[in-house]
């Protein structure tokens, strides 16, 4: 083995410059993989961050997915009942407080009662559609981030006036309405009711910051005309990643509708999956072009050391020697690529970490980037995957060298 | 000269000589080699040799006659198409590439027109390639039986320098300190005086005639040159392909002028 490194080393050094180029080929595909990985990561992430915070892990409400089984199914084989309509008046969960009791027993993580309720809120002439929560301002904390996503006002402000109102500040913005102004709300049941605004919030989430409104849990029951109704059960876990099986335990326990955060945001997570199959496509096509540079040496090599190679196969070289010579070529320029490469990826990292956004609209913040073993595994693994094949391909060609045609063609 | 053998962890040539008799030291029995294409060309035809041990042969013959080819044949660097090579009694007909390396490395030395030195390797290192590519001594000792070689052969001066610090001669005697590494009972040399002035190919002629007379090995060699050539101890003559005799000289002319 020590002579089959002797000779790559040789070859290597004698085209020095080429060898360099490769390396820096395969350095860079490497270490903007690294970037491109850490960069995609990162905003996948911080995505997630902000839906995660911005709403509830796991949503248990009162519907059901499948509608209840009739009496007369259960009675007679032949009955089938199709197109129920259900009835007009939700009853919301049965014995709430005994159901978050049960859950608050397994549940690794906090669980709150709230009531929703559709209605438009009106003001100064202008009207919008919005959900309007009732929350328990003292248990709110513990299932989402909306006391930290407070931008004026606070949760306890809800109870220092009748049917207080926390605004998105979206919603609010579209509405014109501020702190103190009285705006009207108006629920599906006909009721209307005025209300005060006391804060807004702003979670990240367009589609919360625009139709997303909170109330106490009594305000909500009232414009929805059923005292003592909760409608729904948010769960916040310690895990977020649980959140379906969570899910899913409590669905078949209770029977009614849960639905986890992934869930929910079904189709975001289908489009990461897509994002990433494009990202490692991207960073593997990067990296297979840059293993068209090692190829390009390694057969330069080849072609110019054929009279060497026949000589040593002469002398009484075996093929899978002479073989192992170029694959020891691809493998050091892969090797020294990738780890080239990982400096690069970290370097770059570290740049763009460090490159501050600042917009008239926002706070400073930086550009949300990973780093992550995985991604320096992933890209060195590639480049040295593909500097090998890319040495297979001459070194086979050199091994079957035929020493006579290449003695005869010399003398 | 028995700096020019020694052991090298393959057994004693010595040995295997005694052990092996008289049995001869590569048989060609019928071999045919037909360069396949759209006009098929016949190098050699219907050639029956068999080379002993302890022979200086030459191989004589105008250009084109398949002098090279046959010494190819012999040296398994090629296969014939029809017909078998015998290496030590072992038909190598049915020798994948890897088995007919083994042979190479182990059986034969092989020493060509043009040096064919590894260019990037010092004379020593040149040398220590068969050695280990066969590996059966350890580094250091491979070290100092190339330097041995080298310094039985004139160039304990031109150890650590590389082929393109040489002359021709000098070239040609690191081949041939090349082609002694492992101690192979057969030295196989194509026009090894080619290249060469006429004092460098007295030189390497000497070496060659040194190996068979004082070490007892087995030297074939092609070569264009008559007055050489009669100063071996046997000439096989090829004509197209063929060969047309094959003579013993019972008192060859003198090996060394003057």
């Amino acid at each position: 083995m020590i002579l089959v490194l002797d000779i790559a080393r040789t070859h290597i050094s004698a085209r020095l410059r080429q060898t360099v180029v490769a390396v820096l080929g395969v350095a860079i595909g490497v270490g903007f993989s690294i970037m491109m990985a850490a960069l995609m990561q990162g905003s996948q992430d911080d995505f997630v961050r902000t839906l995660i915070n911005a709403m509830p892990h796991v949503s248990i409400n009162d519907e059901r997915r499948e509608p209840p089984r009739q009496p007369a199914e259960t009675m007679f084989d032949a009955a089938q009942i199709r197109g129920l309509t259900p009835s007009t008046r939700r009853r919301g969960i049965n014995n709430p407080i005994a159901t978050i009791a049960a859950l608050e027993s397994w549940v690794p993580g906090s669980v709150t009662p709230s009531v929703q309720a559709r209605g438009i809120l009106r003001y100064a002439g202008k009207d919008v559609t919005s959900v309007i929560v009732g929350i328990d301002p003292q248990r709110e904390p513990r299932v989402s981030q909306l006391v930290n996503q407070m931008r004026q006002g606070s949760l306890p402000a809800l109870f220092r006036a009748t049917n207080a109102i926390i605004l998105g500040d979206r919603l609010a913005e579209k509405l014109g309405a501020r702190i103190g102004s009285n705006i009207s709300m108006s629920a599906g049941t006909g009721k209307v009711m005025t209300g005060q605004v006391v804060g807004i919030f702003r979670s990240g989430v367009r589609a919360v910051d625009e139709g997303t409104s909170y109330v106490l849990i009594k305000t909500a029951q009232v414009l929805a005309e059923q005292t003592g109704l909760i409608n729904e059960i948010r769960i916040r876990l310690n895990d977020p990643m649980g959140a379906k099986a969570v899910a899913d335990r409590i669905a078949t326990d209770t029977g009614l509708k849960t639905v986890s955060w992934q869930e929910a945001n079904e189709d975001l997570m289908s489009a990461f999956v897509i994002r990433n199959i494009i990202m490692y496509t991207v960073v593997d096509a990067i990296l297979l072009v840059a293993s068209f540079g090692t190829y390009n040496i390694i057969s330069t090599i080849t072609f110019e050391k054929s009279r060497d190679i026949a000589i040593m196969k002469s002398l009484g070289l075996t093929q899978s020697t002479v073989r192992r010579i170029f694959l020891v070529e691809g493998l050091a320029i892969g090797l020294a690529g990738a780890f080239a490469g990982s400096v690069l990826g970290f370097v770059l990292t570290q740049v763009m970490l460090s490159i501050e956004i600042r917009t008239g609209f926002t706070d400073a913040t930086h550009l949300p980037l990973v780093v992550a073993p995985l991604h320096y595994a992933v890209a060195g693994g590639v480049a040295l995957i593909s500097s090998v094949i890319a040495g297979f391909l001459p070194a086979r060609k050199a091994a079957r060298v035929h020493p006579v045609e290449i003695i005869r063609g010399a003398t | 000269m028995t700096a020019l053998s020694g052991d090298v962890g393959a057994g004693s040539r010595e040995q295997g000589a005694s052990s092996q008799g008289d049995r001869p030291i590569i048989e060609m029995r019928k071999a045919t080699r037909i360069l396949p294409g759209t006009v098929p060309v016949t190098l050699v035809a219907d050639i029956d040799l068999v080379i002993g041990r302890k022979e200086f042969v030459a191989i004589t013959g105008p250009s084109g006659s398949g002098k090279s080819s046959l010494l190819y044949l012999l040296g398994l660097l090629d296969v014939p198409t029809t017909g078998e090579v015998l290496v030590e009694g072992r038909d190598t007909s049915h020798f994948d590439d890897d088995e007919r390396a083994a042979v190479r490395l182990a059986t034969l030395g092989f020493i060509f027109q043009f040096h064919f030195l590894l260019p990037e390797f010092t004379t020593t290192q040149n040398v220590m390639l068969p050695m280990r590519a066969l590996g059966r001594l350890p580094l250091r000792q491979m070290k100092e039986r190339a330097e041995g070689l080298l310094a039985a052969l004139g160039l304990q001066d031109h150890l650590a320098k590389r082929p393109d610090q040489l002359s021709g001669g000098q070239r040609q005697r690191v081949a041939v300190a090349r082609a002694l590494a492992n101690d192979p009972p057969v030295i196989l040399a194509d026009e090894p005086t080619g290249s060469l002035d006429s004092k460098s190919s007295e030189q390497v002629f000497g070496i060659l005639r040194d190996l068979v007379d004082r070490d007892g090995r087995t030297v074939v060699a092609v070569t264009h040159a008559m007055e050489l050539a009669d100063r071996m101890d046997r000439r096989v003559h090829l004509v197209d392909g063929r060969i047309v005799s094959d003579e013993r000289q019972l008192q060859p002319a003198q090996s060394r002028p003057g």
